[in-house]
């Protein structure tokens, strides 16, 4: 198992060894150590590894992920997992602002607490956050799923598009045109599936989570607003 | 982009190190700011005497004034130079005539602060060269600030640097930009608050300047900051006694802070703080948007 000291080895070349990683390597499994808050380490994976980093990492960790999975045993800066595609990044202590953000597939797991505007325009990927999230999380979210076992700041979903949110705990206040909704079969059956994904299952209920989502109505320009522009 | 950097010790024992810790925490951050950078540190004070910490603006050699000024005082003035800074400690009730003397000389020198213990040196260059100059690794010291500046609003100049100083042991460092500087500004002229420069960051230093001789705690003026200053902000506030904290309602611009038993750290990223002692155990976090951190030595 290949281990790559930051202290030693450069981010630069790091990357470039994971880069370099044709899709049926056998150096299946990586570990980083010292990353001190290093920027964009483990950005722009493409390949079915498992990159473990121990400590805390800098922005846009796991950044572009594709197919990878990634480790932060630590926290992680603004950015992690930003426009992930696929894959898996998991962060075992706290992510800072933006988590996620634009991020199209893949699963993100937070183990801790996320900072501001975690999944802001989300567009596919799951998140998972075991702690609670900061204000204006999920702003303008357009597709995936928010899973939030803590509470939610303020302005939760503003300007929301077909993103489900699910949150355990309380919401200090919802953004415009984001409303909570039902939770039917379908949405439990999701969510649990969520959570198994997550290696969640069975530490909550599926059932003590409230859903909200878009209420659909900024979607079309309205000619009662005319007057705001 | 701009990166900030405060250091608060609890632990006595670390205080002959507190340079050092901030010197490395400066230079961490000198990708968030190259142009220029700046620090303060309360170190140690005289009983009954106040330090000016004076910028030598002019290409001569500024201590024949001093000296000039001293037997002007008949009173023995310390000088310590540091590059281009000149700290001298005068008598408290000699403090104002020597700010006059000193007002009196724009072309050759500038005060930057004042204060019993606080001493400010800021510079353009490299962060890791501007701390090497002035020699921040062998201060020692209770607290301090400092900031690496990324130009993007007015040029890289040294007034344009950081930390502004707008009272006596008051420093104050800003990541970001504020939208209504000029209205707050003419509001505290009208207060009697004095500017050097048009600098938005030293509008921030002067508005608590102003609700601190007004009554406020550190604290207080940071919580009335949040309905008068406008734009988007991180402060970290030293005075004499305090540290303090401060991010906008939209946390726009990035903090993180370190607590152990023996000190408060801030820093712009986590990066700043990997090298202090003990961080591994610390209690990180990042402070909340629009809520006050304020520390005080008792």
């Amino acid at each position: 198992m290949p281990v790559v000291d930051l202290a030693a080895t450069s981010r630069r070349a790091l990357n470039a060894m994971l880069h370099a990683l044709p899709p049926d390597t056998n150096e299946t499994h990586w570990q980083v150590a010292n990353p001190e808050g290093g920027h964009a380490i483990a950005a722009g994976l493409d390949a079915p590894v498992t990159v473990e980093i121990r400590g805390h990492v800098g922005y846009y960790c796991g950044g572009m992920n594709k197919r990878a999975t990634i480790v932060v045993d630590g926290n992680a800066g603004t950015g992690v997992a930003e426009n992930m595609m696929s894959g898996e990044i998991r962060v075992k202590g706290d992510a800072s602002q933006s988590a996620g953000a634009t991020g199209r597939g893949g699963l993100l797991v937070i183990e801790g607490s996320a900072a501001a505007r975690c999944g802001i325009s989300m567009k596919g990927i799951d998140i998972v956050v075991k702690g609670s999230i900061g204000p204006m999380s999920a702003f303008m979210a357009q597709r995936g799923n928010l899973v939030v076992f803590g509470d939610a700041g303020e302005t939760l979903g503003d300007s929301i598009y077909e993103a489900r949110l699910f949150v355990r705990g309380a919401v200090k206040s919802l953004g415009a045109d984001c409303v909570e909704k039902a939770m039917g079969a379908e949405e439990r059956g999701l969510l649990a599936g969520l959570l198994q994904r997550a290696g969640l299952y069975g530490a909550a209920s599926p059932d003590e989570f409230r859903l909200y989502g878009s209420a659909r109505r900024l979607y079309h320009f309205h000619v009662d607003n005319a007057d705001a522009y | 982009m701009c990166g900030i950097v405060g250091l608060f010790l609890k632990n006595p024992a670390l205080e002959p190190a507190l340079g050092a810790h901030l010197a490395g925490m400066l230079g961490v951050l000198s990708d968030r700011g190259p142009d220029s950078a700046g620090f303060a540190v309360y170190g140690a004070g005289e009983p009954d005497h106040v330090k000016l910490t004076l910028r030598m603006t002019g290409a001569g050699d500024s201590r024949p004034f001093v000296e000039a000024f001293a037997a002007e005082i008949r009173m023995p003035v310390q000088v310590t130079q540091r590059r281009t800074h000149l700290v001298i400690s005068v008598p408290s009730d000699m403090a104002e005539p020597a700010a006059r003397a000193i007002a009196a000389r724009p072309d050759e020198l500038q005060v930057v602060g004042t204060g019993r213990r606080m001493e400010l040196y800021k510079e353009v260059g490299l962060p890791t060269r501007v701390a090497e100059d002035f020699g921040l690794a062998a201060m020692a010291g209770t607290h301090g600030i400092g900031h690496t500046r990324m130009a993007t609003e007015s040029a890289v100049t040294t007034a344009g640097a950081h930390p502004f100083s707008t009272g006596p042991d008051q420093c104050l460092v800003h990541n970001g930009s504020l939208s209504n500087h000029n209205n707050v500004r003419r509001v505290l002229l009208r207060e009697g608050i004095a500017f050097a420069t048009e600098n938005d960051s030293e509008v921030a230093a002067g508005y608590l300047t102003w609700r601190m001789r007004e009554g406020a705690s550190l604290g207080e003026a940071l919580e009335a900051a949040l309905s008068d200053l406008d734009g988007f902000y991180t402060f970290v506030v030293g005075t004499e006694s305090g540290f303090a904290v401060l991010r906008d309602p939209i946390s726009c611009k990035p903090a993180v802070m370190a607590e152990t038993d023996d000190y408060v750290a801030f820093g712009s990223e986590y990066r700043a703080l990997a090298g202090l002692p003990g961080i591994e155990a610390a209690h990180l976090f990042e402070p909340e948007p629009a809520t006050v951190y304020a520390w005080q030595r008792h």
